[in-house]
């Protein structure tokens, strides 16, 4: 240990601060970020079924044959297995969503504060609710 | 349960130092002792130089804010039981330079709270005489979740936005200014607006949520930044909108 | 070495000091202002208070009432004058807190709430939730952002006040962070430090409160006073010694011994009724119901803890909702450090020390008898507290005499001279001792933490809430011997960033001194008088002791006493007398 015998270096409100550098895979190092970095990467699936969505559109309008090539490449394994992927990725996505959502709104009613459930949980019935009804109509043809 | 606990704590004297390293202590566990007592015993007992900072012990203070096993926490409320018979590790507060030891510095995080103008901002001011201000019950909610931050920098710890970009305000910074901008007394949201409608304020923030999960008072400074997402947002229509002004 | 200079100086940046920084600023907008503070000013123990700020705005109350409240609970010791003042500027200082942004508890018309509290004869005490020295703080605190005239030395430690031609001219202080020791001049300086509870094993008070600022006056000439009347509050808990506010009590809890029988009632308090009762039973004067612990510990019905003996604070019949809506820090302090939830169980409390009525010595306006040097808040004696405190009344005296030394220190800078120019050598003199006896010093035997806990030990055993002669002189004793072994410490960290180690040997030194000038004033008051009770001078003895003690620091170091005779306007002492049965709640 230096003794203090010698000149004292006095700094002028500047000494030797430790700035630690942020390690590129700083969302690598705790279970929280990595989920959020996770629920940021979901956006690029939620992007790709709209892709996939407006392809199927574009098809379409091309006739039956342009859309039973499309329909091959949808049953290629790997499309498969990533389209599995994106799908629960999306509905992470959409989970996460609304569970943020409902806290990004301070709604009172009669001096209260909405407790978050019931705005996020009209979300959810919502989703479900829509989703069973157009797999429905989808299923039953 | 055994009578000692090892506290692993990280060290670091600028004038001998290049890094921080960590030391290994061995402190007596009892049941209600804290993190913040087994440093004052390490202190008073064992190692004197062991610096970090304190007051009140009782979570309202806001000074012993330190990464307990990597989370921010307050040391004065960790309890060692939660944690025994493995070690802890203390470190100090993750995304500001340490200065010492435990203690980091603090002038970025003071300078960005004034920033915000944190003080109640009237066109008139009523003089004293003529009493209070009237404030209901219900007005008086609707910002006392944002006056409650105790200025523990436990959110700024938590925040990688911050860790990633130093310009970042932060979750209390921009917290504190909601709390004027809600509160029914206070007519400068038009004065902060500028402040807060940038970049390297609540257009910086990605809600991770980290922030209010870490906060010990339950301040929700998450909240806080994405209700007032949602007021500038609506602002910036109302005035494309309506450019003539109008309530 | 650095010299930096201002017109008015703040030791110390809570509560006082932030309304004296503010007060001067309004004043004179050219004044420029320091605030020297050891922490932060939102750490300081202004942020604990919890109970609420006493003012009279209620039409069914009166100045005159608060006054008499207030003169009651100080047994008769408390400067009238200064309490006609203070009652007065406390609504006002207290509404313009308002104006700053407060965020007080409010009635539902939207009307400023106030609760009841102990000593206090009609409801006056308002209140920000049960966290109302936090809000008080942090309002002073953003309020002063404002000011471009106040500049902060945040973490700058004041070892020593310069003197020099009869008249203080600023500090020396240690700016922690980088260790550097330079002179900060000004032409008037205000004490705002804070008390001194660290002397004691078992104290609400935080880690900083170590009586710097009234070991700063003592040490510069300035006398103490009124040193011997410490408070005790009622309900600590134990071990740690958090507090537990007074507002548990009103609004309503019981405190009970082992047989769950309210003991409050045997020792003229009152008798004990469903709802509380004004100046009754647990709303009393916090002296009276520290002491009756004693006697219930005496008599052997106090409960045995791990940490000594405890009474039960029992807030169960208040129901869960009033407990969450108006108490809901105490719920939160008792299931986090007693393991308690007070909404179901018994909350183990025993008297704790709260508060310093004694502090430097200053007239009406804060000024202290040296020229040039005031103080404010609980480091100042002015006395409006007399020798015990009411609840609720040291908030707001720090506003009111906050404020007050502020405007005097702004005009006595105004038309001060300049400052001297040696004041410079004393500055390099203190430098030198700080190195040579602290950071150089290898010779050093004692540690600091030994020491200190000998100082506390002490204390608790010869100037608790009951002292004798033999007690007090073997204190005395004691403590003398602390001081010289002071001399010899040694310290673990010999570095110059954010020295801790530096900081608590000199606040360990500041200690001894208010130590040795609290035991030294309670030896010479042969009487009781509120908090300081005598067992060999049971009674109060107002022809010899209707005065305040003042200690001052002779050339060898030792306490030396004198005194000063309280000043009496309206209120003749008499007798203080709590829980009368003919008495009604004014509004239960």
């Amino acid at each position: 240990m230096k003794s203090a015998a010698a000149t004292p270096p006095y700094t002028l409100n500047h000494p030797r601060w430790y700035r630690k550098r942020v390690s590129t895979y700083w969302w690598l190092q705790r279970w929280e970020y990595l989920r959020f970095v996770l629920r940021e990467i979901s956006s690029v699936f939620v992007a790709w079924f709209v892709v996939l969505t407006l392809l199927q559109l574009y098809v379409v309008s091309r006739g039956p044959d342009a859309y039973g090539e499309f329909q091959n490449f949808l049953k290629n394994p790997f499309i498969i297995a990533f389209n599995v992927i994106s799908f629960l990725f999306v509905v992470f996505h959409s989970i996460t969503w609304f569970n943020l959502s409902a806290r990004a709104m301070a709604i009172r009613v009669g001096g209260k504060r909405v407790p978050g459930f019931l705005i996020s949980g009209p979300n959810f019935a919502a989703w479900l609710v829509i989703s069973a009804v157009i797999a429905w109509l989808l299923l039953r043809g | 349960m055994a009578d000692t606990i090892k506290l692993e704590v990280s060290r670091y004297s600028p004038e001998t130092d290049a890094a921080p390293h960590f030391q290994s202590f061995e402190v007596p566990f009892r049941r209600d002792w804290v993190v913040l007592d087994a440093l004052n015993f390490i202190k008073d007992k064992q190692d004197g130089s062991l610096t970090y900072r304190w007051s009140c012990r009782m979570g309202i203070c806001g000074s012993c804010g330190m990464l307990v096993n990597g989370e921010p926490k307050l040391t004065c409320a960790t309890f060692l039981a939660d944690y025994a018979p493995e070690p802890i590790r203390v470190e100090p507060l993750r995304n500001f330079p340490v200065v010492r030891d435990l203690v980091i510095a603090m002038n970025d995080f003071m300078r960005k709270l004034q920033k915000m103008k944190p003080w109640l901002i009237r066109k008139e001011e009523k003089p004293v005489s003529e009493g209070e201000y009237l404030q209901t019950p219900e007005q008086l909610e609707a910002y006392k979740q944002f006056s409650m931050c105790i200025n523990c920098m436990l959110c700024y710890a938590a925040c990688p936005v911050y860790g990633l970009d130093p310009l970042f305000s932060g979750p209390a910074a921009i917290a504190l200014a909601q709390r004027y901008n809600l509160d029914s007394r206070d007519q400068g949201a038009k004065d902060r607006f500028p402040v807060l409608s940038q970049h390297d304020a609540i257009w910086g923030c990605t809600f991770v949520g980290e922030c209010t999960r870490v906060c010990p008072k339950h301040v929700d400074p998450a909240g806080a930044i994405q209700q007032y997402k949602l007021t500038a947002a609506l602002d910036w229509v109302k005035s494309v909108v309506m450019p003539w002004g109008g309530k | 070495m650095d010299v930096t200079t201002h017109d008015v100086l703040l030791v110390g940046g809570g509560g006082a000091g932030l309304r004296a920084a503010i007060a001067v600023s309004e004043l004179n907008p050219n004044l420029k202002i320091a605030v020297v503070s050891k922490v932060y000013p939102m750490r300081s123990h202004t942020v604990s208070a919890e109970g609420g700020a006493a003012g009279v705005i209620k039409s069914d109350d009166s100045l005159d009432e608060h006054a008499y409240d207030t003169i009651s609970g100080g047994d008769w010791l408390c400067d009238q004058d200064a309490v006609e003042a203070f009652v007065k500027e406390s609504p006002q200082e207290l509404l313009q807190l308002e104006h700053w942004g407060c965020p007080w508890s409010r009635q539902d018309d939207g009307h400023i709430a106030v609760r009841p509290f102990g000593g206090m004869k009609k409801m006056r005490t308002w209140f920000a939730a049960d966290k109302t020295g936090f809000h008080m703080l942090h309002t002073l605190f953003q309020t002063t952002m404002k000011y471009n005239a106040i500049f902060r030395y945040d973490e700058w430690f004041v070892t020593k006040l310069l003197v020099d031609d009869g008249r203080v001219q600023g500090v020396v202080a240690i700016e922690l962070m980088s260790g550097k020791i330079q002179a900060i001049t000004a032409k008037s300086v205000i004490l705002c430090a804070g008390g001194c509870g660290r002397v004691f094993p078992f104290t609400t008070n935080a880690s900083i409160k170590t009586g710097d600022g009234m070991g700063l006056a003592y040490r510069a000439g300035a006398p103490l006073k009124d040193m011997e009347f410490i408070q005790y509050h009622p309900t600590g808990l134990p071990f740690t010694g958090i507090l537990i506010t007074e507002a548990a009590r009103a609004e309503g809890g019981y405190l009970v011994n082992k047989d769950g029988y309210r003991y409050l009632q045997d020792y003229n308090l009152g008798t004990p009724t469903a709802k509380p009762v004004l100046r009754s039973m647990e709303l009393g004067p916090r002296d009276r119901l520290s002491q009756a612990f004693v006697k219930e510990q005496e008599k052997g019905r106090t409960i045995d803890g791990p940490y000594g003996p405890v009474v039960h604070l029992d807030l169960r019949h208040l129901g869960e909702k009033l407990i969450i809506s108006k108490l809901p820090f105490v719920r939160e302090l008792c299931t986090k450090y007693q393991n308690v939830d007070p909404v179901h169980e018994m909350i183990p409390v025993r008297p704790v020390i709260h508060y310093m009525m004694g502090g430097v010595s200053t007239d009406i306006n804060g000024a202290t008898p040296l020229p040039g040097l005031f103080a404010a808040g609980e480091v100042a004696c002015v006395s409006i507290n007399g020798a015990n405190r009411l609840g609720s009344n040291s908030l707001p005296e720090l506003l009111v005499f906050g404020a007050r030394a502020g405007k005097a220190a702004a005009e006595f800078a105004s038309s001060a001279k300049p400052i001297s120019n040696s004041i410079l050598a004393q500055a390099f003199d203190e430098q030198r001792r700080i190195e040579n006896q602290f950071l150089r010093n290898t010779t050093g035997r004692e540690r600091i933490s030994t020491l200190r806990e000998e100082m506390q030990t002490t204390m608790e055993t010869s100037a608790g809430i009951y002292r004798t002669e033999s007690s007090l002189a073997a204190g005395a004793k004691t403590l003398r011997q602390l001081q010289e072994r002071s001399d010899n410490l040694s310290l673990d960290d010999h570095s110059l960033t954010f020295n801790t180690d530096l900081v608590a040997a000199l606040e360990l030194s500041f200690m001894l001194d208010v130590a040795e000038s609290m035991v030294q004033s309670a030896l010479q008051r042969t009487e009781s008088r509120g908090a300081h009770q005598r067992t060999d001078f049971p009674k109060r003895n107002d022809e010899k002791f209707l005065a305040h003690s003042l200690v001052f620091r002779a050339a060898d170091g030792r306490p030396r006493v004198e005194y000063l005779p309280v000043r009496i306007t309206r209120w003749p002492p008499g007798e203080r007398v709590y829980g009368q049965p003919a008495q009604k709640a004014g509004a239960s």
